[in-house]
């Protein structure tokens, strides 16, 4: 029985692993010519490209797509937080419509509503910028986090507000020192995943963004077509880092609800 | 849990204002507004907004000529395209592949888990990783590893069981889509078997032992007890990466080949022609995955309802 879960772990871990081995061979490669199993020459060409030949270009996608992931998480947390709240804990006439309603956008791909966004935004001149890329991924993220935000309500017992209220708390002490403490397990996946969820965008920041606005996946795309591999390994490590870090920021606080809809 | 049946009613009675609706507390309307406004706002502005608005695009309307310049052309277009049948066969060939792979290869590795019990933390943090990792990441590492110059063509020749990289089969960009499956089997594999452990966990062995007392096999216990009990997980987990994976774009214009196209990569090629008189025809095809994937969901609603229904009238 131990051999066979060491086994297991083994097997799995390997699986989870290898897509991550030619990344990092390709990153550190200087030359690498088939049918060579490792690279001829190891040299850092590639990171010194990242952080200084193109260092303003990347380390600018970076900063593109932390700020509209980290403004569309929080966003997100405002609109989903009361919302999670009136869907878990309140009687609402025609709930499964609006619950059915609210979560079509996780499932539905963002390609003809951004489509469809788009030419109004160009009129409302949101096209190309900032707000624009932030209010599609929203459309996107928002409904996320609304669903986590529901399942955590679901199990929330409102009692203990109650009993602040008689004990002469006011209504915002109890949602800050009763409520958030409560629910901040569910806070925490929420506005990491919603966080992911904006990072990985691509497709709906190049329809708004028409290019102008490079996060690190549309730079990404750029350089697969231009060819050079390891820098595009390099950039693809750089653009995996938030990944790790939600994962190990949320490993306590994961639960099931957390994973629904995380694609 | 047992509590929250007992305190709701008691809830209920003691607040007699606000509107009595069943399924949760009362509460005054004007709250709910406060609540709920900014997510339907979003919701309805943005997501049915769009979707609304690229309907109106897509039958051509042109702002100031009111009605008189919709049509059903493009959509027509679209819909007459012989190519629309081979793009939808396609991608949904590698939407239900993947799907099926995944869903049974994590029946196997769910089951096994919880059979193991001890490191199982282990494996459910590892399994944890490829939900988070960007589904183009793992498209550009499946381009070096399957390409006939990549890591394993080279692994392959270096153990002298590949004589010339021409030699080695097309996986990426091939016919079957081999390589889109492998980057989606790799992401939706972990996320189906988290959903299946969550639950393989709360059902315990009771029932398992009880069927063993009564002397079911092995075979009977899994058909009989556990597979009831994942079906709903399994179903809904299915649907949720069978509607991603009908509808994304990266993975398929990476690794796919260039013709046929699938539904994604084709409205989005079509939107972004040249010819902007192409961009209502792209939108119609976004719109025509749209629907499918709301049909589908729908359609799995109405199944799961009459599904429940008939278990009631048990």
């Amino acid at each position: 029985m131990r051999v066979k879960s060491v086994l297991v772990l083994l097997a799995v871990a390997a699986s989870v692993a290898v897509p991550f081995v030619p990344l990092l061979l390709w990153s550190v490669s200087e030359r690498w010519f088939f049918p060579s199993l490792l690279p001829q020459a190891f040299g850092p060409r590639a990171w010194h490209y990242i952080f200084d030949t193109a260092g303003s270009q990347i380390l600018g996608g970076v900063w593109s797509s932390f700020l509209v992931a980290s403004v569309t998480a929080c966003l997100s947390l405002l609109i989903g937080l009361p919302a999670g709240r009136a869907l878990g804990l309140y009687g609402i006439p025609g709930k499964r419509l609006l619950l059915l309603l609210l979560s079509l956008p996780v499932i539905v791909p963002p390609l003809a509503v951004a489509m469809g966004l788009h030419l109004w935004f160009v009129r409302l001149g949101l096209a190309e910028t900032f707000v624009g890329v932030v209010l599609i991924h929203l459309t996107f993220c928002a409904p996320y986090t609304i669903m986590v935000m529901w399942g955590v309500f679901c199990d929330y017992n409102p009692e203990f507000e109650d009993q602040a209220r008689s004990l002469g708390a006011s209504v915002p002490q109890v949602m800050l020192f009763v409520m958030v403490p409560m629910v901040l397990p569910g806070i925490t996946v929420a506005v990491l995943f919603s966080f992911l969820l904006s990072w990985s965008q691509y497709l709906s920041t190049l329809i708004i963004g028409g290019g102008k606005l490079l996060t690190l996946p549309i730079l990404l795309f750029a350089l697969m077509d231009s060819g050079d591999r390891p820098v595009a390994a390099a950039v693809s490590l750089v653009f995996v880092v938030p990944a790790f870090l939600v994962l190990l920021a949320s490993a306590q606080s994961i639960s099931r609800r957390g994973l629904q809809g995380v694609r | 849990m047992g509590d929250a049946g007992i305190e709701e009613p008691m809830m209920n009675g003691s607040r007699a204002s606000g509107t009595a609706v069943p399924d949760g507390r009362p509460v005054p309307a004007g709250r709910l507004v406060i609540l709920l406004g900014p997510a339907v706002l979003v919701v309805g502005l943005l997501f049915v907004g769009g979707l609304v608005l690229g309907v109106l695009q897509a039958l051509g309307y042109a702002p100031g000529q009111g009605a008189a310049s919709l049509t059903v052309e493009h959509f027509r277009r679209v819909l007459v395209d012989p190519e629309l049948f081979t793009s939808f066969a396609l991608t949904f060939y590698i939407a239900a592949t993947s799907t099926i792979i995944a869903g049974l290869v994590s029946v196997a590795l769910a089951l096994t888990l919880v059979s193991l019990e001890s490191r199982s933390r282990m494996v459910s943090f590892l399994l944890q990783i490829p939900l988070t990792v960007p589904h183009l990441v793992i498209a550009i590492a499946v381009l070096f590893l399957l390409t006939p110059s990549g890591l394993v063509a080279r692994a392959l020749s270096s153990l002298g069981l590949l004589a010339e990289a021409a030699s080695f089969p097309l996986l990426v960009n091939d016919r079957f889509g081999i390589g889109i499956l492998a980057v989606y089997v790799w992401k939706e594999i972990p996320f189906i078997t988290l959903m299946l452990l969550a639950v393989l966990k709360n059902m315990g062995k009771e029932l398992l032992e009880a069927g063993a007392t009564l002397r079911a096999n092995a075979r009977q216990r899994f058909f009989h007890i556990t597979l009831p009990i994942i079906t709903p997980v399994l179903a809904a987990s299915g649907l949720i990466v069978f509607a991603f994976t009908f509808g994304a774009f990266e993975v398929p214009y990476l690794l796919g080949r260039t013709h046929p196209l699938l539904l994604p990569v084709w409205s989005y090629r079509t939107y972004s022609d040249i010819d902007l008189l192409a961009r209502p025809e792209g939108i119609a095809i976004g719109l025509l995955i749209a629907a499918i994937i709301i049909i589908a969901v729908g359609c799995s609603q109405m199944v799961l309802t009459l599904v429940r229904y008939r278990e009631g009238e048990r």
